[in-house]
């Protein structure tokens, strides 16, 4: 891999989300969380709506990385918080996009920041990957 | 919740075999649309004896180590007041179809937030050798009793 810079983006993707994505994960992942497909359940417990798993989010957005990356094994460590919610409507769906940037660089390691927006908002936060150069 | 839970370490899970088929289903899950998650051959040019993993089906395993948390009578969680605030995990080698794979699960923090508890858990996942795969760390926030 060429010298990577600090600012460099490496990474790209706008993802579009449906109700069906949120079942398809609950499937895979064994959440089923009625709030990620019930929009009954999910106002009686006061959200703005049905919501994308936190974790589907995170998935998405680390694999963002991977097809640049090569080896999926040079990730080191990864972690987010979860900041605000993606609401995904049942019509309209909802988008995340993705954008990977060259935070840190040293001898052997980096860190890569994701920034991971639905809408105009933020919805994870120190998304951060750590891979071996 | 339980401020006793703390330094609490859970017996080993049993046994998870990673097939290659739910490889498949959980990167399509999450959009891992690189080769190397379905495509034996892809996979085997990078090294690897098959399917890798998306990075975050570690949660797959350590869920069943979080069930055990939820099971304990006297940890004071209910799931419906439980918030996931951060996750991370922290990597040996990635989850290959074929991995049989054990989690031990930790309580290494409670600290208390107005009426409930911020609790971070590690769970260490091991293969059948012993050997160290990922850890997987999650805070969640705990709303205390209405």
């Amino acid at each position: 891999m060429s010298a990577l810079e600090v600012g460099e983006v490496v990474a790209e993707r706008s993802v579009s989300l449906t109700r069906e994505s949120l079942v398809r994960y609950a499937g895979a992942s064994g959440d089923f969380n009625p709030i990620h497909y019930r929009d009954d359940v999910a106002a009686r417990v006061g959200l703005p709506g049905v919501l994308a798993h936190g974790m589907l989010t995170m998935g998405l957005a680390v694999e963002t990385l991977v097809p640049w990356l090569g080896d999926s094994g040079r990730i080191l460590e990864y972690g987010v918080r979860f900041t605000r919610p993606v609401v995904v409507d049942a019509e309209e769906g909802a988008t995340v996009h993705v954008v990977a940037k060259v935070a840190v660089v040293e001898e052997d390691a980096a860190r890569i920041d994701l920034t991971v927006t639905s809408g105009e908002t933020t919805v994870l936060g120190k998304a951060q990957v750590r891979i071996r150069l | 919740m339980n401020p006793e839970l703390v330094g609490r370490v859970f017996p080993p899970t049993a046994p998870y075999l990673v097939g290659r088929e739910k490889v498949r289903e959980f990167a399509r899950a999450v959009f891992a649309d690189d080769p190397q998650h379905t495509d034996p051959a892809a996979a085997q040019a990078l090294g690897y004896p098959d399917v890798v993993a998306p990075l975050t089906f570690a949660m797959v395993i350590q869920d069943l180590t979080l069930q055990q948390l939820l099971a304990e009578p006297d940890s004071g969680i209910a799931l419906e007041r439980t918030i996931h605030a951060e996750q991370r995990f922290r990597y040996s080698r990635p989850i290959v179809a074929g991995d049989e794979l054990t989690a031990q699960l930790s309580i290494s923090g409670v600290r208390a937030m107005g009426t409930g508890a911020m609790v971070t858990s590690e769970a260490e996942i091991t293969d059948a050798a012993g050997a160290h795969v990922v850890t997987a760390t999650s805070v969640l926030l705990v709303g205390g009793d209405e």
